[in-house]
């Protein structure tokens, strides 16, 4: 049975089985609380009611209509990039520039939703990544050229350009998306990242000892990658029949590639944040630190497995 | 009327700006007086500056915050004279003036238990770079040395609007507010305790600078 607009019922379905999942962690979490109250319970409590918010405004976005969907993804783009460039070190004279690159945001979404992977695939690597150098230039100003346009590119591609990939994954044709659509694509992806960033710190804090980066970021362990990624791996053979076109097998595969993709996407957002000397991305989201902080894994995530299932699935080659 | 005007421009137009298009990063919010009388004395870097503060301060008490602002300024035109006198809440004050005491309605404004925002740069001057306070606030202090006067460093506004700028950027700002000083009985140490509260504020960030 199909929703009006062509959301799966499994994407319901999934949905609940998300809330099912929250509801036991609240659960454990008040347990963990009353057991050992302190800072670190607390924070633990403070992390799962901001997850409860996130969950639900995810929910009521995706469940609304496309274009919805659509504009919410593109708005936590924008929130992401606006963090990315209140960090950085800009130029007065970039000021207006900025506001072009702000409204690449907007056209690259509108690709996404048209779902037309060529435009979708040049505009931000090749026609933004000309356009910026060439109106930095007319500036007049070359004190501090090369470090303007190298971290506004790499801004751009990072958040903007990775992020749009859950547009696109949304946007999947109806005869290549599977049973969920591309609703269900997408729900798969971001569950299954954030999972795995949940499943990485809960093994880590509890078996981890062998540090993996420990200058980049000092809490990431071989213990606990390795357990984010079994699990997520067995969470993808379950979630991917259900969700997407993918069999087990493949499904198992693709959360594999997305725990990996995620974590390298985590850490190379800290390695980012070390450089400039924070901790947080911004403080938007009680526990969680910013937008950036929370979307980190999805910035590798995204494009991988858009990029596998359109290589893979979407042609048909599996 | 105004009041009811003043909120609504809140509502509708100043925070749902500062929450989506800016983006606002708040620590020492605990630190913000809850009554006044009380003297907010903050960096000045752009207009949304005093909106930002005001916007920190639940909506009940937004008619009781005031604003110290450049009558040469804000009442050039009778519109923005309007608007600023009565949805903004200014204060304003004559610079290099004649009257006797420059800072009566300020003084006014505290035994009226109102929360005053000053600008002790004087002006907004080159955004994100600090100036030196103008010992404006140090007198004020001395009027009324039972008034807290609460130190608050803001960063970021200055990009997203800076002085002479008409079109808005969006950034996130920073707003670091801190624990109230008050009155130690003399103007230039009065002065130093307070530079040295704003520099610790602002090195609770971690700011680029911005050329």
């Amino acid at each position: 049975m199909e929703t009006p607009d062509g959301l799966s019922d499994r994407v319901l379905w999934a949905i609940g089985a998300i809330y099912a999942l929250l509801i036991a962690a609240s659960i454990v979490t008040a347990i963990l609380r009353q057991r050992s109250p302190g800072e670190g319970t607390n924070e633990l409590s403070r992390r799962v009611t901001s997850w409860w918010f996130m969950i639900t405004i995810f929910t009521i976005a995706i469940v609304t209509n496309r274009i919805v969907s659509t504009v919410f993804l593109g708005f936590m783009t924008f929130l992401a990039f606006k963090e990315y460039i209140s960090l950085i070190q800009t130029r007065r004279v970039d000021r207006l520039i900025l506001l072009f690159a702000y409204l690449a945001i907007p056209v690259q979404f509108t690709f996404a939703h048209m779902n037309s992977y060529g435009l979708f695939l040049v505009f931000i690597p090749v026609w933004m990544f000309l356009f910026f150098p060439m109106a930095m230039t007319l500036t007049g100003k070359t004190e501090g050229f090369l470090r303007a346009v190298g971290t506004l590119s790499w801004g751009l591609m990072i958040t903007v350009f990775a992020l749009s990939h859950t547009a696109m994954l949304l946007a999947a044709d109806d005869a290549v998306a599977g049973p969920a659509g591309g609703a269900g694509l997408l729900l798969f992806l971001v569950a299954l990242t954030q999972f795995n960033d949940v499943a990485q710190f809960t093994w880590g804090k509890l078996f981890g000892r062998h540090k993996i980066v420990p200058k980049v970021s000092p809490k990431k362990t071989w213990e606990g990658f390795l357990g984010g990624l079994g699990s997520t791996i067995i969470l993808a053979a379950i979630a991917g029949p259900f969700l997407t076109p993918l069999p087990f097998y493949y499904a198992a595969l693709a959360g594999g590639m997305i725990a990996i993709a995620g974590f390298l996407g985590d850490i190379t957002i800290s390695a980012f944040k070390r450089d400039l000397g924070v901790k947080d991305s911004g403080g938007l989201i009680p526990g969680h630190g910013g937008i950036l902080d929370r979307v980190d894994s999805l910035t590798y995530a995204a494009p991988v497995f858009y990029h596998a299932m359109h290589f893979f699935a979407f042609s048909g080659r599996i | 009327m105004t009041r009811v005007l003043q909120v609504l421009f809140f509502v509708l137009v100043v925070r749902p700006v500062l929450l989506v298009i800016l983006g606002m990063n708040v620590r020492g919010r605990e630190h913000l007086p809850e009554k006044g009388p009380a003297i907010i004395a903050a960096n000045h870097n752009s207009h949304l500056d005093t909106l930002t503060l005001m916007a920190l301060f639940p909506l009940k008490d937004l008619h009781r915050l005031r604003p110290a602002a450049a009558a040469d300024y804000f009442l050039s035109n009778k519109w923005l004279a309007w608007f600023a006198t009565n949805i903004i809440g200014i204060i304003p004050l004559t610079r290099g003036g004649v009257r006797k005491n420059p800072l009566a309605d300020l003084e006014a404004a505290l035994d009226r238990d109102e929360i005053l925002i000053l600008f002790p740069e004087g002006s907004r001057g080159e955004p994100e770079q600090r100036a030196e306070f103008k010992r404006g606030v140090a007198y004020l202090a001395k009027a009324r040395p039972q008034v807290p006067v609460y130190p608050v460093f803001m960063h970021g506004l200055g990009k997203a609007l800076p002085r002479g700028s008409l079109v808005l950027v969006p950034f996130n700002c920073d707003v670091i507010a801190g624990a109230a000083i008050r009155w130690t009985g003399d103007t230039g140490p009065f002065m130093e305790e307070l530079e040295i509260n704003m520099n610790a504020l602002a090195a609770q960030g971690q700011f680029q600078p911005w050329e």
